[in-house]
This record gives C-alpha cells, structure tokens and sequence, in this order.
C-alpha cells in the first residue's frame, strides 16, 4: 500500500483514514506493506510501532534514505526521507517546510537538493513524487504482494510503477482530487498526472458518490470501474476533553475545523458568521486551521465588524482538536468541494451536532445532521441559529446521529475493500 | 348479508412557506400559497376531478345500490375553495345523490385530542359547522386525525353524540378477534366502534402497483374473491384509506381507475353482500363484543400509534410549544389570530419531523415538502418564535387599550 501520511505524519484526513482502514483491514487478515515517502521522527510509542531496521534495498544514499519499519498489527510501515507533504497550500506542509529550512541550514548542504523554496512549492512536489515512484518499483520487486493499492495522486505513480514489475493490480483509491482542492484553477500538471493514473488503474475506489461522479464527470472515467468505499470512524463514543477555550456560561461556540483554503469555503462561515452575529450576539466563532486564506479573512472580519467574535486559532495539533470539539456547540463544514468530511463524523463523537455541505460526500451517509449549499449563507446562518436557539435541535440530531455513527465502522468499510481485493485476485490481468 | 363499507379521507395541510430567522419580526405571513395552490391543482387534476367523476357514474350505474362515505378536512375545503371550486362541486354533487355520507372531523386535521379537549371540541364544532355550511348535512360518523383512538376519544365522541367512531382493527386492540364486526368501545352505551380492515384496505392503497407483490397485478375479480372469502365470518368488511390512493399515490397509469370501476359490480356478484355506509352498518348489526382500548392506535406506519408525530425531541418540543400558546391565542379574541393558530396544530407539521426511519427514505419522505425533518422543526420553530411575538404585541395592545 502507498500512502503519503500515517499518523503521526499527518496533515489532513488522509492519514487517518490511511491508518484506520489499514488497521481495520488487518483485523481481516489482510497483511498490509505501507510505503510511506517520509518518517520526520520515530513513530509515537503510543501507536505500538514497532520498528525494524531494513538494509536489504540498497540504493544510492544520495537519492534515498531508506528504512524499514516493522509494523503495528500486520502493518509494515516503510520509510523514504523526504521533505514533501500532499497539499501544496496545506498548513502542515508549511510548518514543516519552516522547521526543515532551519535544520537544513545548520546541517549538511548534502540534503540541500531536496528544496528549493522559491514561493513555488509544485515543481519540487511533483519531483518528489516521481522520485517516490521511482523507488516503489525497487520496492515492489523486493516485497511479495497481491495487490497494490495507492492512495491519492501522490502515490498514485508508485502504484503504476509498482505494477509494472510486479504484475498485480493497482487500486487507486480517491480521497481527493486536484478539482476538489483548486476549484477551476486547477494545476493541469496535477490533474493529468491523476488523469493518466485514473485511466491507468485497474480498479478505483472512490470515497463517496459525490467523488465517483466528480472522476466521472471532470476525468472522463468508465463508471464501471469505480467502486464507492465510503469513510468512517473507529470509535462509537468518546470522552470530552479540558476545554480549550474558555467560555462564558451562555456563550456559544461555532467551530470551523480545516485547512484555511478555498476548498473548505472558510469565507462562507465568515459571512454566515456575521449574519447570525445580528440576530445573536452570545456568538463565538472559531476557525482552526492554517491556510492561505487566513490574513484575507481576518481583514474581512474586521470589515465586517465582527472581528471580536471570530477566533482564527491557527494549525491546531490532535489533542488541540479534540479540545476544540469539546469545546464547540456547532460544527460547520461549509466546503466548497468535499470528498468525504471525516471530521464530520468526529464531531458527532464529541457530541457536536453538524452542518454539512452538501457539496460533500459525508452528507451521504450522515443522515441526520443539516445539510446546506455552501453558498447559502442566508440558510447556513437560519441553521446556526436555530441549533442555538431551539435546544430539541440539538439533542434529536444527536440522538439520531450517534445511532447512526454506530454503522459507519471502518470494519464495514474495510470489509467492502477486501472484497474488492478478493474480486481483483481473480482477474488475470 | 354482511357490509362492505367504504371511507375515503380527503386531506390537503396549509404548508408553511420557508420562513427564516431574517423572516421572524418582519414577515407575517406563513403559508406557502403558491406550492399549496401548485400541489392541490395537481391532486385535483390527478384524483380529486377524475375519482369524483368515477365514484359518481358508479352511484348512478348501480342505482344507489353503490354507497361511499368521505371525511374532507377543513383545510381541504378551503384550498377547495380558494384554488379549485370545482372540487368542491363535484363533492357537492356526490352528497347530492344521497349515497354519500361525511364523517366528522377536526377541521384543521389537529392532534389536538392529545393536548387540548377544548380545542378539539372546538375544531370538531368548526367542522360540524362548515359541512353543515357548504353541504347541508349533519355528520353522525366521527374519525379522529388518522385514526387516532383509544378509550377516551371514544368517550369523547360519545358525549358529542355521535353513533359511530372509526379505529383502526390492528390486531393491538383486537386481539384474538377480528375487524369485520361492529364492536362498542367499554364504558359507552350508544357510540359504536368500526374497525378497519388494514388487509384488505392495503391491498388497495398501499400494494395495488407494487410488482414485487406476489399478487401483482391486482384484479377486481381477484380482490372480491377475497372479500367473499370472508362471508359467515364476518357481518361488514371496512375499507377505510386515503382518497389520494387514486391517481396519486398509485398513479392512473397503474389501472387504479379501472380497478375500481370494475370493482362494485364483482363485490356485488356474490349473494347478500351489499355496501353501506359507517351510520348505516352500526344501525344494520349488534354488538358483538367491548372494545377495550387504553393506549392510542392509528393506522400509520407498521407501528399503529402515534410515533410518526409524537415522541421525538423535535416533535415534542414544537407540540409542547405550540399549545402553550393556546390561552394566550384566545385571550386575544383575534379570529384571525386564533385561525393561525389553529392551522399550526394541523398533524402534519409534526409528520413532517419525524425522524423514523428516515435515513431508510419511506413513505415519510414522498409526503414531506422538507428535505429533512430537522429543516421542517427549525422552519416550523422560525414561525412559531414569529406568531408568539404577533400574539405578545396585540396582548401588550389590548392590556392598553383596557
């Protein structure tokens, strides 16, 4: 399996569904190689790891430094250094970028190829992926499998690399795809690079509805070959934490939880934001995360004179995340294009009922949250407003939801995975 | 010589128009008067004109032989009235024939039995004063909002003076005995009870297009078959069902109207069989057994109670709302304030709020003008905080005016 985040290398959701369909997988025998581009540090104890040191693929140091990693319940976790991460505008990447710029500064000029950081990150991304691909056909030669399943466009090439040794099939799994991110400025070397790798693979797994027909519609892909795997939690209930923020007693907090970017339509909450804030003033808004709309938010904030109500929090680590929710009386996922919302769904273990977009594909299978077009700021903000005001909202949606949670289990996602694996051995490709 | 006996309820809600908190303090108007008027042209055109005409050719092809009963809500006369007259005359025209008989009724279709005997009582005299009105005849059949019964609401239709009371003949309230007797509710000494026969009532309303049924396609021949299959055991067979069930819910293309039109002749083949209507047939039989009945049924949903508009936090929550007002509405002495009210109570809103099975997508969904119950509470909720306000305002008014 190719993946570009595992936890704790993680930016977005990506990662955590990597992880935990992974995990889910090998409670179904199924054994699981990832091959990950990058590990910045020992994997957290806390995630029973176990770590085995490889020396069986020799490669040019100068182009990779390649680990092993032993696995955590039938999973193989291996390891190529490298400094990209998958969203280009993505606050993690930039964070880390900083931290890497530094620590290459004071150390060797050996490693200085990998960045060029002239404001201009996608060049170098795409580098980097071809280089991952490159060794993922070492990879697929040296590890036994029957399968190769690939998640995202940045693994995606590794996957066909991968089968151009091996001979296995290559699932290509769609969490996200280049018009979902960039709406219509798409960067056409992306979406080629995903193009040629949906026509490619021999079977495509789409997180949602919404994205199966995104691939159809904007790819020109055959339907048929794209099965719906949709996302899930692994938890049924959780314990709140500590708030994070401290609040009045009838003081309310809406939270956005995401990247700052125009994909997760954070501008959308903000003007929700203001129109509930002239109904109710007992209002808080708070939006986590990093991204590169974040200064033109804060400025239309103050524009708009509700700058004392609106919270910008920053890139918040995952037990901030869990604070926040703990914290929060509203969750809004107002995106403008959203393959599934994970979060969503986190947000119903924390006990936050939820407004969804339903330009997402998580509006699919949580039926009992709200459900709004993103650009209906009027009836985003008639919801908000009514979650605060009319407590039986609330506590219906949650009753319900939480019921309803208990069937979307990663196990029965993982279920539908095997059965494609199944499904695909039998294919003499 | 058993019965077999017919009750279509004709019901059209006032929906309410998207009414948002931008709304509230500023609009006062809640009805959506252009989907009303859009959805009842439709059911017109669809059933209420064609089955009026049908039901009327049949009474005149059988020579009165052929009888039928109706309960119209209030709100379903008035849209009569104000988007399609001719509706109106032409069950006017069916009364006319003497083979129709109207069945009381709430008139704005209210759930009010379970919060309020006052309101009730005062909606049933509305009703009883609007069917006088418009069509000259007393009711002497009474049917609770879909079917809700138990005991006291037949204790309550007693009193009102009516002789017969329809429920539905779930095996709940039967028990080992069947619906196709006349029963009398316990504790009641005129009233009777008649019970529907949800099997056969089914086999129409709901089962009549459904291909995956073993018995599809339903004929009039096959189905009186069935009716007959009941003689020595039974003295009236109660096809009770919503009188949309032709060319609405089972649309005209599925053969419903000719199914229909065959049907009084086939029923009538058999010896002794005859229709009457609910007054009639609790006039024809005895009492054959006390009908002991202490938690409500109705005839919706698999469940047969009151689930499908009472009993989740949001329908809760809008009914406990709505009558809270109640006093406050009638200190006003505003009729127009008091109508507004009244047609908030109308069973619908709160159908439209449930929250079972929807995320199965029912029956409950093709009914409901919301994509979700959660937008129908907060829309009903918007409206409510809105009347509340008017209702504050004219009493703040009157107090100074005093």
């Amino acid at each position: 399996m190719f993946g570009w985040e595992f936890p704790p290398h993680i930016s977005g959701g990506l990662g955590v569904a990597c992880y935990d369909l992974t995990k889910s997988l090998s409670e179904l025998d199924v054994d699981i190689t990832f091959v990950l581009p990058t590990l910045k540090a020992a994997p957290d104890p806390k995630l029973h790891l176990k770590l085995v040191s490889s020396s069986d693929i020799k490669l040019n140091r100068r182009d990779i430094n390649f680990t092993f990693e032993d696995f955590l319940a039938g999973i193989n976790v291996i390891k190529i250094d490298s400094p990209i991460r998958p969203y280009i505008t993505d606050e993690g990447y930039l964070k880390f970028l900083e931290e890497y710029n530094t620590k290459i500064n004071a150390s060797t000029t050996e490693e200085s190829y990998n960045l060029h950081f002239s404001g201009d990150y996608g060049p170098n991304l795409i580098a980097e992926v071809f280089r991952y691909s490159y060794i993922a056909g070492i990879i697929s030669q040296k590890t036994p499998h029957d399968i190769i399943h690939a998640h995202d466009w940045m693994t995606a090439l590794a996957g066909i690399e991968a089968r151009k040794y091996s001979g296995k099939p290559f699932i290509y799994h769609v969490h996200a795809l280049e018009t979902d991110r960039s709406g219509i400025n798409v960067n056409k070397e992306i979406y080629d690079l995903e193009k040629f790798a949906l026509e490619s693979a021999d079977r495509i797994i789409a997180v949602s509805h919404f994205t199966k027909n995104n691939i159809i519609q904007f790819y020109g892909i055959d339907p048929n070959k794209i099965s719906v795997v949709h996302n899930a939690v692994s938890r049924t209930k959780v314990s709140k934490q500590a708030d994070l923020i401290r609040k009045k007693p009838d003081e309310k907090i809406v939270l956005f939880l995401g990247r700052v970017t125009f994909q997760k339509g954070p501008d959308y909450f903000l003007e929700a934001a203001a129109k509930v804030l002239k109904k109710n003033k007992k209002v808080r808004f708070v939006i986590a995360g990093y991204g590169d709309m974040v200064n033109k938010l804060v400025e239309r904030a103050a524009e708009l004179r509700i700058g004392r109500n609106v919270h910008f929090t920053g890139f918040l680590k995952r037990e901030e995340v869990e604070q926040v929710f703990s914290a929060s009386d509203v969750y809004v996922m107002s995106s403008v294009s959203e393959p599934f919302g994970i979060s969503c769904l986190e947000a119903v273990l924390f006990d936050v009922p939820v407004i969804i977009s339903k330009q997402s594909g998580v509006a699919e299978v949580l039926s009992h949250s709200l459900k709004v077009d993103f650009w209906d700021t009027n009836e985003l903000a008639n919801m908000i407003y009514a979650l605060l005001k009319y407590p039986a909202l609330e506590k219906e949606l949650l009753t319900q939801a939480s019921e309803e949670l208990k069937h979307i289990q990663w196990i029965n996602s993982a279920q539908r995975v095997k059965e494609i694996y199944d499904d695909l051995s039998l294919i003499k490709l | 010589m058993p019965s077999i006996c017919f009750y279509f309820q004709v019901h059209q809600p006032k929906r309410l128009r998207k009414y948002t908190i931008f709304d509230i303090n500023r609009i006062h108007l809640y009805e959506a008067d252009d989907a009303n008027g859009q959805i009842f042209h439709k059911v017109a055109n669809k059933c209420y004109l064609p089955t009026n005409q049908l039901m009327l050719d049949l009474i005149k092809r059988f020579n009165g032989e052929f009888k039928i009963s109706y309960s119209i809500s209030g709100t379903a006369i008035e849209q009569m009235k104000r988007f399609n007259p001719e509706v109106l005359d032409s069950f006017k025209r069916l009364v006319d024939t003497g083979c129709v008989e109207l069945i009381s009724e709430t008139y704005y279709h209210s759930l009010s039995f379970l919060h309020s005997t006052n309101e009730f009582e005062r909606q049933i005299q509305k009703h009883k004063e609007l069917i006088q009105k418009e069509f000259g005849y007393t009711s002497q059949t009474f049917r609770n909002t879909e079917l809700i019964y138990s005991n006291s609401v037949a204790a309550t239709a007693d009193r009102l003076g009516y002789k017969a009371i329809l429920a539905e003949g779930t095996e709940k309230i039967l028990g080992w005995r069947n619906a196709n007797f006349v029963y009398q509710p316990v504790n009641c000494s005129n009233i009777k009870v008649l019970l529907r026969n949800y099997q056969l009532s089914d086999d129409i309303a709901f089962r009549f297009s459904n291909r995956g049924w073993a018995e599809h396609p339903l004929t009039a021949d096959k189905f009186s078959t069935w009716v007959h299959g009941f003689d020595g055991n039974a003295e009236t067979i109660n096809l009770f069902m919503d009188y949309e069930t032709f060319g609405e819910h089972q649309w005209s293309e599925t053969g419903i109207f000719d199914f229909m039109w065959a049907l009084p002749e086939y029923l009538l083949s058999h010896t002794g069989f005859k229709f009457n209507t609910p007054s009639q047939v609790v006039d024809m039989y005895p009492v054959r057994d006390k009908l002991d009945v202490h938690n409500y049924v109705s005839w919706a949903d698999t469940e047969r109670d009151l689930s499908a508009w009472k009993g989740n936090n949001l329908q809760d929550d809008a009914l406990e709302s709505v009558f809270k007002l109640e006093e406050k509405v009638y200190r006003t002495r505003d009729e127009g304030l008091i109508e507004t009210w009244q047609a908030l109570l109308t069973s619908d809103h709160f159908y439209y709020m449930c929250t079972k099975w929807f995320s199965d997508g029912d029956v409950h969904k093709y009914f409901n003008p919301y994509q979700s119950p959660y937008e129908a509470y907060i829309n009903y909720q918007n409206v409510l905080t809105d009347f509340e306000a008017v209702v504050n305002a004219r009493t703040a008014q009157l107090q100074e005016i005093k």
